[in-house]
């Protein structure tokens, strides 16, 4: 029996959040965090959370297992599990609107400042704009973010400041524009950056790239902006 | 009965997958107020998870590649039943809808010349079936889904697209006149129920895979608008029709993706004999999907599956080497080891045919209009309603989609609706009115659930759904066995109208909605189960194993189900397209 441990908050009935614990038969399979939890489900309906893919592609899942962020949905239990004990919380450093779902207006609303399209200030062809394959291969490792919120999440300049720091994954997206050979945009997307917090908050913690369930490495990218930003001063 | 709040637009758009964005995008661009209700964050719509690419004949890898190709594989595919005068509309206008989404950033895979890059898939040929294998999927590595969405995503929010995230849509509401005025919808965050008002209405919800126990699909799909339709008397076309894909991962029905066969993988047996050059011997393990997938069951039961129980067969991918599959299918690498605990650069992927795509739905007419027939079955065009995606029935698959189309049709169809929509909304179409008595059935229906005081669970019911259908209405059909099916589907459709719900509680209530996507599920299963049975003969994915042969003096027709009756009519497809001959409907080889 797999021993569970569920943060548990109804707004409407809980005055506060509290642990709850569980007992799971899985049959001694490793299942994935996610099958857990829809075993729970199944004879508590009243446990909530969010999920749509369950193939680690649509970013629902992030929850916090064992004090580290992650989806749900692609971390088996032979990954996250010690000494047979599963403790699942949600994300940290957001509100909580029930049980492990979180409000993440702050996080999407940073993800919009950063101006998350394709400007390009030419008329555009008949056909495709041409990229060549080393243009194309620079955005390898940027736009496959998944806006799954674990990075962010687990970024303590984030906590502090979820208002002015833009925060790893919106950084992320923000080098995916600027290093787009199709994007003309570079000097005004650098000018509205430039200032002591939207990305100078950054302090090289890497808590993202550890977390980050696609592999990403937002440090990387957030050290590629603030250079630009650097050379642009100068 | 307490009034609800009511909201107004010009356009309400449900679904904030591929088709809802691309609609929402055309609108909003146009100036009227465009509001998109999406049950979850538009980019975790079950788009994102597309793999292979977008078929299209942009001309990128064959200079003298030509879309009346695309359209004769398209038509061939859907086993003529695809109406051509739709296909050629997807065909000929996807180039510009491909290069309007390039535009917007999506980051396609790239050709040396910087052109963006096409794969081989199933069923495509050059010069009408006889210039061999074509490579005309257009793709962004293994994941053109996701870059696709997000790039529609992205568009809205520099359009300003109004977005009710996390907001779920119960019902639609339909005046005295027929005439669509908007949707019932629940916020999720609070658990209000809102009268959404609206001068015209798209749906755009996506897919209903979920009716089968073992899916590729997300776990959204739950047919939410085909339920919707239902309830409010409208007709479904060609429900019967789903396609199961060859390879979804074994035991966890997570897809791996057609574009590993064009990349050049193959299937093989237990004796690791490449059998699918004896089923389809020039295109092999190219042929259309439901060529490949009642091969692939033909080999399990005759015995020559995979492992220990012989229920799979193998998706060989090793020989590509590792270079090839880290840039052109890196995704699926990452599947395969999460899922099936294979590397597929060292060892075989255990794959079997798995629920993946409904060809069925709301019928519609090219620009979108939702259609519904009169008493002396003529078309008539539902009035305040649109359909897109693949909620929609407009006809391009036919009876068997071919790969990569079903992304074309989202963005092709998309835009027709908002074009359309454009236009109606300057011609200056009325708000039309609705009233207290309009939502009454709908509103009963919720009260019903939130005052449930015993009866089965969503979890259980769901669960004996979805093994009918697994077993009475899968790869292969008989008559009998499928009239089994549906009594117990009938059994199911009491339990399920009366399901229990223990938690009555407002905020962010998953419970709640999870019993009402249960009852769409029940809407779809149905529809496909009394159709599926109606037609009696095998075409496209409706595999009969009592009528094998393709009947075109008695079906070569799109079927209708009427729910009020549970009735099946029949509906003529199109032969007429504009700019070419009609491609007469010949016998379907591989
Ligand atoms: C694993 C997989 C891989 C695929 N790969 C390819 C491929 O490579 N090429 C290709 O062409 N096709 C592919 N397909 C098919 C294709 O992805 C889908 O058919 C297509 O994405 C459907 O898009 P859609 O916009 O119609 O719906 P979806 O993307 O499913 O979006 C539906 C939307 O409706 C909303 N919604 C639903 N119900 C409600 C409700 N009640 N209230 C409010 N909102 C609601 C959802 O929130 C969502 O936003 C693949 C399918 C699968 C399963
Ligand atoms: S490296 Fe920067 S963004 Fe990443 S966790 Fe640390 S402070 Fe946050
Ligand atoms: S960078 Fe990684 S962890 Fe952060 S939101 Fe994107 S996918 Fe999630
Ligand atoms: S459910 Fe989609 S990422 Fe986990």
């Amino acid at each position: 029996m797999l021993q569970v441990s569920l943060y548990r908050y109804n707004p409407e009935t809980d005055s506060e959040p509290f642990m709850q614990d569980l007992e799971v038969d899985t049959g001694g399979r490793d299942l994935m965090v996610l099958d857990v939890l829809e075993m729970i489900k199944a004879s508590d309906p009243s446990v909530t959370f969010r999920r749509s893919c369950r193939e680690g592609v649509c970013g629902s899942d992030g929850v916090n297992m064992n004090g580290k962020n992650g989806l749900a949905c692609i971390t088996p239990l032979s990954e996250t599990v010690r000494n047979n004990k599963l403790v699942v919380r949600p994300l940290p450093g957001l509100p909580v609107v029930r049980d492990l779902v979180v409000d993440l207006e702050l996080f999407y609303q940073q993800y919009e400042k950063i101006e998350p399209y394709l400007q390009n200030h030419n008329p555009a062809p008949a056909i495709e704009r041409l990229q060549s394959p080393e243009e194309r291969a620079k955005l390898d490792g940027l736009y496959e973010c998944i806006l799954c919120a674990c990075c962010s999440t687990s970024c303590p300049s984030f906590w502090w400041n979820p208002e002015r720091f833009i925060g790893p994954a919106g950084l992320l997206q923000s080098y995916r524009f600027l290093a787009d050979s199709r994007d003309t945009a570079t000097e005004e997307r650098l000018a509205k950056l430039d200032d002591p917090y939207s990305v100078f908050r950054c302090h090289g913690i890497q808590n993202c790239v550890s977390v980050c369930p696609k592999g990403l490495n937002p440090t990387q990218a957030i050290g590629k902006v603030r250079n630009l930003l650097l050379q642009r001063a100068t | 009965m307490a009034s609800i709040r009511t909201i107004s637009f010009d356009g309400v758009i449900v679904g904030g997958g591929g088709a809802g964005l691309r609609a929402a995008l055309q609108l909003s661009q146009s100036g009227y107020e465009t509001a998109v209700i999406s049950k979850v964050f538009p980019t975790r719509s079950h788009t994102v998870s597309a793999q292979g690419g977008i078929t299209c004949a942009i001309a990128s890898m064959d200079p003298e590649d030509d879309w009346r190709w695309h359209m004769y594989d398209t038509v061939k595919g859907s086993d003529y039943i695809g109406d051509q005068d739709a296909i050629e509309y997807m065909c000929s206008v996807g180039p510009e809808a491909v290069f309007e989404l390039e535009h917007m950033g999506l980051p396609f895979s790239r050709t040396e010349q910087g052109r963006i890059y096409q794969r081989p898939f199933g069923g495509q040929s050059k010069n009408f079936g006889e210039g061999g294998q074509a490579a005309r999927t257009c793709a962004a590595a293994d994941r053109t889904g996701h870059a696709l969405l997000h790039t529609l995503y992205q568009g809205n929010i520099k359009n300003r697209t109004v977005f009710l995230n996390e907001w779920f849509a119960v019902d639609l509401v339909k005046n005295q006149d027929g005439a669509v005025t908007g949707v019932i919808a629940i916020c999720m965050e609070t658990g209000e129920t809102v009268h959404v008002k609206s001068r015209a209405t798209v749906f755009a919800t996506g897919g209903a895979g979920r009716i089968y126990a073992s899916t590729t699909n997300a776990h959204i799909n739950t047919g939410d608008g085909i339920g919707m339709a239902l309830r409010a008397d409208l007709p479904v076309q060609d429900i019967e029709m789903w396609q199961f894909h060859p390879t979804g991962i074994a035991g966890a029905g997570v897809l791996v993706t057609e574009g590993c066969r064009g990349e050049g993988g193959y299937l093989i047996n237990r004796d690791g004999e490449r059998f699918m050059e004896r089923y389809a011997p020039n295109a092999k393990d190219l042929a259309g999907r439901d060529v490949v997938a009642r091969s692939m069951v033909q080999e399990i039961l005759e015995g020559r599956g995979c492992g220990p129980e012989a229920d799979h067969v193998y998706l060989k991918l090793d020989h590509l080497g590792e270079e090839v599959l880290q840039s052109r299918l890196p995704g699926i690498c990452e599947l395969s080891k999460t899922f099936a605990h294979a590397d597929p650069v060292k060892e075989p992927v255990p794959v079997v045919p798995t629920c993946h795509y409904m060809m069925g739905g709301i019928p519609t007419n090219v620009q979108g209009q939702a259609l519904t027939q009169d008493s002396g079955s003529e078309d008539r065009v539902v009035e305040g309603l649109y359909a897109c995606g693949e909620v929609a029935c407009v006809s391009v698959h036919g009876a068997n989609r071919l790969g990569g189309n079903s992304l074309l049709d989202l963005v092709v169809f998309g835009r027709a609706v908002g074009l359309h929509m454009e236009t109606a909304l300057r011609e200056g179409i009325e708000r039309r009115e609705s009233s207290e008595s309009d939502l009454e059935f709908s509103m009963t229906r919720l009260n019903r659930l939130n005052r449930s005081q015993s009866g089965d669970s969503v979890a259980e019911l769901r669960k004996d759904l979805q093994n009918v259908m697994q077993n009475h209405f899968g790869v292969f059909r008989n008559g009998e066995f499928m009239r089994e099916g549906i009594g117990k589907l009938a059994e199911l459709r009491e339990r399920i109208e009366q399901v229990y719900l223990p938690d009555k509680s407002q905020a962010y209530n998953t419970a709640r909605l999870e019993a009402l996507e249960l009852q769409n599920l029940m809407g779809v299963a149905e529809a496909t189960a009394i159709t599926a049975e109606q037609r009696r003969e095998s075409r496209g994915a409706h595999a009969r194993e009592d009528f094998q042969e393709r009947d075109d003096h008695n079906w070569l027709c799109h079927s209708m189900y009427f729910p009020a009756e549970g009735r099946v009519g029949k509906r003529e497809v199109n032969f007429a397209p504009k700019s070419v001959e009609t491609f007469q409907p010949k016998m379907r080889s591989y």
